[in-house]
């Protein structure tokens, strides 16, 4: 039996996520059974950089098709390469963008169905998941037979973890050619664009004050500018407050905006929804501004004051500047 | 053009949720119920999409009986026609089960377009829509803003990572599950609400789409989470709580 795991390029280089990935799966199954796969037009260089980590293989699934990225083509090449490799227990992602695109499909291929934006991985295994935005939490159990799908939520498994895993040597790297035919990619995808030249740089900022629904109308905006006026930080925002035009999204934080990790994060009227808390947790210290004491928010906040911020915030301007 | 507009009910975004005795689910007593944020976006693009370019837009949801609330409210929206899958234990079906029962209703309608929301507020499983492409035998693509007709199919604005974007062609019949905000959310006007009443909003049972399918996933539990930090909650009058948090700031965590 083996555990098959994507990895994913960003930057010409296999990305952060995908290594958490390899951590999350090192729960389900010994290094030598794990293939990496590696998939795409030219995948020589990641899977030369994929061979050095603990992994029984590497497998390049590559084809002239497979680049730009479809779903048509990812999951027919994975289908064809679970089908053509002997029985499978585990498949493995990075939960990206691009895997909510294509993986459920591939697994319904197979009459499964993907555990997604799996947090934790318990004995058994029992997988965990959010659920109500990250108010509660859902165990999950995998029944019958069949490959089992999981796709694993960035940052809640530890990359660096894997250092502790030494190789003897490079894993072996074979390359899977998969029968693809144009006339089965229904979809053409362009270049990927941003929309706007950036004129704020939320990712080296030191300090951040981010707001969200709970500011109720762009009116009241100004008031969470003086706190950071006061405080010295960059405005930013959840995405309701980006949607609505009240900010540009340019500052909007979470997995749709930016990664921030500033020494100070301040969240005013954020509930904390995981698309938010991802793009956000990594921050030094984090203090969270909300009227409701059971908001996801105050999992990941060092400090919190629970209270309206109408009130609350102006009086912490007024403290910032006193002090 | 005739869309598919597959909605979903979910507890109102500020109700306060209880673990339901046994641990399963969450406690319905007494709860408010909304449309699914994305789900009312998919709607909004639809009913854009038919003023430009004519055509019928029908809403779907299933669920029980409450359900009917929110395919009242697109019909009064501007939705022509709602079709109500009436289970009473769709909590026990994994997506692949909701998703069948999804494709079995729409499938006899033959749509040029399906769209639906992204992902749900509760489950927050974000695979319903692919999975019912996948069943359907539809092209399909992801978090979508904007949809436009073409002479071949539709043009799509897709949502990437770290604000970048895509466009997408495809032919149709094709389906698209979208992204909040990528368009502005109408309110039913009282003429909506009137007309709504004499629109056709027909029923069918889960039982006779005849698709019941053991699940591959189940939910065995729930709880909540475990925090991830021991939070200092700062108590006290607004003046006292900021002043505590600015010292905290300063002599503790030692970023002022």
């Amino acid at each position: 039996m083996s555990l098959f795991l994507v990895l994913e390029e960003s930057g010409g280089k296999i990305s952060r996520p995908s290594w958490e990935a390899l951590a999350a799966a090192h729960r389900l199954a010994p290094a030598r059974e794990i293939v990496a796969l590696v998939i795409g037009a030219e995948t020589e260089a990641l899977a030369a950089e994929a061979a050095t980590k603990s992994v029984g293989k590497v497998v390049r699934v590559e084809h002239t098709l497979l680049a730009p990225y479809t779903a048509d083509g990812f999951s027919t090449a994975l289908h064809q390469l679970i089908q053509n490799q002997g029985p499978t227990q585990w498949v493995v992602f990075p939960h990206t963008y691009q895997v909510r695109d294509y993986a459920p499909a591939l697994a319904c291929r197979m009459g499964q169905v993907l555990i997604g934006d799996v947090t934790g991985i318990e004995d058994s295994p029992v997988f965990i998941r959010q659920l109500l935005q990250g108010r509660l939490n859902g165990s999950y159990r995998h029944r019958g037979d069949g490959p089992c799908f999981v796709s694993v939520q960035a940052g809640a498994f530890r990359a660096d973890a894997l250092d502790a895993f030494t190789n003897p040597g490079p894993a072996p790297i074979e390359v899977f050619t998969p029968t693809l035919d144009s006339a089965q990619i229904r979809t053409r995808p362009g270049k990927p664009f941003r929309e706007s030249a950036q004129t704020v740089d939320l990712g080296s900022a030191e300090r951040i004050v981010s707001v969200g629904r709970g500011i109720k109308s762009a009116e009241n905006l100004p008031l969470v500018a003086a706190l950071a006026q006061a405080l010295d930080a960059e405005l930013a925002a959840s995405r309701p407050i980006c949607d609505n035009g009240w900010l540009p999204l340019e500052r909007q934080v979470g997995s749709s905006g930016h990664t921030v990790a500033p020494r100070l994060y301040l969240a005013i009227g954020i509930s904390g929804a995981i698309q938010h808390l991802v793009g956000m947790k990594g921050s030094a210290c984090i203090v969270a501004i909300n009227k409701d004491p059971d908001a996801p928010i105050f999992e990941v906040a060092d400090y919190g004051i629970v209270g309206d911020l109408f009130e609350v915030v102006p009086a912490l301007t007024e403290a910032v500047k006193a002090g | 053009m005739k869309i598919i507009v597959a909605i979903k009910q979910v507890p109102n975004r500020d109700a306060a949720v209880r673990i339901a005795a046994g641990g399963k689910w969450i406690d319905e007593n007494d709860l408010e119920w909304a449309i699914n944020e994305p789900d009312a976006h998919a709607l909004e693009e639809a009913l854009q999409l038919k003023e430009k370019h004519g055509g019928e837009v029908v809403v779907v949801s299933a669920g029980p009986e409450r359900v009917a609330a929110i395919l009242r409210e697109a019909l009064a929206q501007g939705a022509d026609r709602g079709l109500h899958i009436v289970s009473n234990d769709l909590g026990a079906r994994d997506a692949l089960g909701v998703a069948m029962l999804l494709a079995a209703a729409i499938q006899p309608e033959n749509p040029d377009l399906v769209l639906t929301g992204l992902q749900s507020e509760d489950l927050g499983l974000g695979q319903t829509g692919v999975i019912l492409a996948e069943v359907l035998g539809l092209p399909h693509s992801t978090l979508i803003l904007h949809i436009e007709k073409t002479n071949a199919g539709v043009k799509v604005k897709r949502e990437l990572e770290e604000g970048w974007f895509q466009s997408i062609e495809m032919p149709l019949p094709a389906l698209l599950t979208l992204q909040s905000g990528g368009n502005k959310l109408r309110y039913a006007t009282l003429m909506g609400i009137k007309g709504a009443k004499t629109k056709d909003l027909r029923t069918v049972s889960a039982a006779e789409l005849g698709v019941d399918v053991a699940p591959v996933l189940t939910l065995e539990q729930i709880s909540a989470p475990k925090k991830q930090k021991s939070t200092q909650i700062l108590a006290g009058s607004p003046k006292e709580a900021a002043t505590a948090l600015v010292e905290k700031l300063k002599t503790e965590a030692r970023v002022l």
